[in-house]
């Protein structure tokens, strides 16, 4: 869809954002953000869906560019447990003995 | 209710071996396997100086970008303020130790100051800090603007400084330099953004340089700090051209002129790298130290 | 925690109700009315999918008030994350050490992110951010009413990180097991971090309390101050919540509010105690029948003050966002209109 001549929308429009992680096979949807233009998009998902995490594949793709099926086939499963949940973590103690952490 | 339907928290909570991890900055040690003792060859007093140069200029302006978390324009730009913010944060924690160490160096038989004492209980005339730093940026175009300066003329200090013959300052350097590479082309797109969005933007970013420019100057002064640390500090003064062509190069692709106007001058001939700030230096030190001072000798 | 609309019981789907999109492409369902059998299959499969424990995907069909009560509920929990992210954020640049100074800037970016993801799956049910944003700050959508109160010492950082985020956390794990997929899986991201966050927060407060009298004393009175608002964030009691059935019915809610609250002082009374410090409520003892804890009233009539908007920082938090989105429009604005330029020039 083109925008009319000389308007311009405010908002930013949506991406989609898959990963590849680093042993992965192929991308994954993880989900989406806003952003200007493509190039701005693939700068925040790298920081917010890859925490910058070196090595990661990202595709982003504006989300009115993606046609989807009928609603009877599921999205693609999503896996957290590939992405790198700590950025940058650092050791704190706590005593084995606190119960429920 | 059975324990069961908490079994997803407890495998979460449980999913990793350790149980220690929590968030911080630098996972992997840049400084692993690197000797830290100060080389002979090397004054560890302008060493110790010179490390809270370049800490202090880190220390501060995180500062000034932490103010602006939960005050940016899009949520998007939170996430990479505060990467931003946490890498020079890292960066000072790194300086402000080595600076330590060297001083240390100096003792007989004693440690030196470690990075919160030199963070927290030094008074005003002691940071070392360039005075770019200091000011709170009047709006985004200002922060954009700073933060191109800054890191851009950061970025090729880090790169000479990668080569240090103080084993560890080049271990900094050399992290440094990837993390200003992604700091600096992060301020380059939004000045150009904001140089060639709209007339009001344009307008903004213009004035913007102006108000940053006569600040800049002060970034390529020789001091005799770096003079006395030859193959060990970088020469700012040969930094300007390299600096300068990389400033217009985002000018141009920004539709910006390069802002005219004289220099800043400075107090008695004394500046940021003598001790010697703006006002607005004070409250910030004042912000950024009150509750550690109001525990002197206090673990947190 | 979550005003929840007022709706009845899932009936079938009406006519003209279906919103555009949801429709799938093969079914021929032009014009469904009241009792055609497209319509009800539509609704079989969807009360299906929930008895079956499967998730509602974003392409499904769903009751118009599923997909709205979702949006809301959604989107309250994304307001809550992004405003959170204010009252932590009030220490950052105080933080009395540089290492407590990198987790809690980290922690307060965590916390944007949370948010993102969670606009970023009210999304896909049709929601626009830049509309939910608006209904903030406007006042018609809520967060969380626990970050209108005050931080006032260093210490409230550690007891939101061991008390807030503790009470999110029981909040929050069942929603793991959300209705609605993406939700679910926002979800469980989230639950991941948030452990760490309340981790950090609680090895602060023992640091604390191993440290000088006036660093125990400022625990204290953090957790003097925190713990009733936190018990109201599990929102007001079951009988005064109407809506609670047919959440549970559709996979919104997993528990009752007291069901979690009851959890919640459970789970953190043994921590209080391996902390040192003394929960302010004279009424909590452990009840060896029950096999809970006995716990005093909350202050119901302080929690509809602060939901109504009187609390001490409704005002503050509201403007700061506001202030944020009013103030960026022109940057948001460059960049789209920069984007658009560019675009026309690649495409020229």
């Amino acid at each position: 869809m083109t925008e009319p001549q000389g308007q311009v929308r405010s908002g930013w429009p949506l991406y989609e954002v898959f990963l590849r992680g680093k042993r992965g096979l192929n991308h994954v949807h993880v989900g989406s953000l806003h952003a200007a233009d493509p190039q701005m998009a693939l700068r925040h998902a790298r920081d917010l869906y890859t925490r910058r995490n070196e090595g990661v594949s990202i595709w982003v793709v504006a989300a009115r560019d993606i046609t989807a099926s009928s609603p009877d086939e599921k999205d693609p499963f999503f896996a957290p447990s590939g992405d790198k949940v700590y950025r940058h973590p650092t050791f704190y103690e706590i005593p084995d003995d606190v119960p429920h952490m | 209710m059975t324990e069961d339907e908490f079994a997803a928290y407890q495998s979460l909570s449980g999913e990793t071996e350790d149980h220690r991890w929590a968030f911080g900055t630098g996972f992997t040690d840049p400084l692993e396997g690197i000797d830290t003792s100060v080389p002979d060859s090397v004054d560890a007093q302008a060493l110790a100086t010179y490390c809270l140069m370049l800490g202090d200029d880190a220390l501060v302006y995180s500062h000034r970008l932490q103010q602006w978390m939960t005050r940016m324009p899009e949520l998007e730009e939170e996430t990479a303020l505060a990467n931003i913010a946490l890498d020079l944060l890292g960066q000072a924690r790194m300086l402000l130790a080595r600076a330590g160490r060297a001083e240390g160096a100096l003792l007989t038989g004693g440690n030196g100051p470690d990075e919160d004492e030199l963070a927290y209980f030094r008074d005003e005339h002691e940071f070392r800090n360039v005075r770019l730093v200091e000011a709170l940026d009047a709006d985004f175009a200002e922060l954009a603007g700073r933060l191109l300066v800054f890191s851009a003329w950061r970025l090729a200090l880090f790169a000479r400084l990668a080569e240090s013959a103080d084993p560890v300052l080049a271990a900094i350097a050399a992290k440094g330099v990837k993390e200003l590479t992604y700091h600096r082309d992060y301020a380059a797109q939004w000045v150009i953004r904001l140089g060639d969005g709209t007339p009001l933007s344009h307008g903004k970013m213009q004035a913007a340089l102006g108000t940053i420019w006569p600040l800049v100057d002060e970034l390529f002064e020789a001091d005799p700090v770096t003079a006395a640390l030859p193959g060990v500090a970088a020469d700012p003064a040969g930094l300007r051209g390299e600096v300068g062509a990389v400033l217009d190069a985002v000018f141009a692709a920004a539709t910006l002129d390069r802002p005219g106007g004289a220099p800043m001058a400075r107090v008695a001939g004394k500046s940021g790298r003598d001790g010697v700030h703006t006002e607005a230096f004070g409250y910030l030190l004042a912000e950024l130290q009150s509750v550690a001072r109001a525990h002197p000798g206090a673990t947190w | 925690m979550t005003a929840l609309p007022q709706t009845g019981l899932p009936g079938p789907a009406l006519a003209g109700a279906v919103p555009a999109g949801a429709v799938p492409a093969g079914a021929g369902l032009a014009g469904a009315g009241p009792g055609h059998d497209g319509a009800s299959d539509l609704q079989a499969h969807f009360d299906q999918t929930l008895s079956r424990e499967r998730r509602i995907e974003p392409r499904d069909w769903m009751p118009d008030a599923y997909r709205s009560t979702m949006i809301r509920q959604i989107a309250q929990h994304a307001h809550s994350e992004i405003i959170g992210m204010q009252p932590e954020g009030n220490w950052i640049t105080r933080a009395p050490s540089l290492r407590r100074k990198v987790i809690l800037i980290a922690k307060v970016q965590d916390e944007a992110g949370h948010g993102m993801y969670l606009y970023s799956a009210a999304e896909t049910l049709g929601a626009d951010r830049a509309d939910l944003t608006d209904k903030l700050v406007h006042g018609r959508q809520k967060y969380s009413s626990i970050f209108n109160y005050p931080t006032l010492t260093y210490a409230d950082v550690g007891v939101i990180g061991w008390l807030v985020d503790g009470a999110a956390i029981c909040n929050q794990v069942p929603l793991c097991r959300s209705s609605y997929g993406p939700y679910a899986r926002a979800m469980v991201r989230i639950c991941k971090e948030e452990s760490f966050h309340q981790r950090q927060g609680y090895e602060l407060l023992m640091t604390m309390m191993r440290g000088t009298a006036a660093q125990r004393a400022m625990v204290q009175d953090a957790t003097d101050r925190f713990w009733w608002p936190s018990l109201m964030m599990f929102g007001p009691p079951d009988d005064q919540s109407p809506n609670t059935a047919q959440s549970m019915a559709w996979g919104i809610k997993r528990h009752t509010n007291d069901e979690l609250r009851q959890r919640f002082v459970d789970m953190t009374v043994p921590q209080a105690e391996k902390l040192g410090v003394t929960l302010p409520d004279p009424d909590l003892r452990w009840n060896a029948e029950r096999g809970h804890y006995d716990f005093g009233s909350v202050d119901w009539d302080e929690f509809m003050a602060v939901i109504k908007g009187n609390g001490p920082c409704n005002a503050q938090r509201m403007a700061r966002r506001k202030a944020a989105h009013d103030e960026g429009a022109w940057v948001r604005e460059a960049a789209a209109a920069y984007a658009a330029k560019h675009a026309r020039e690649e495409a020229a």
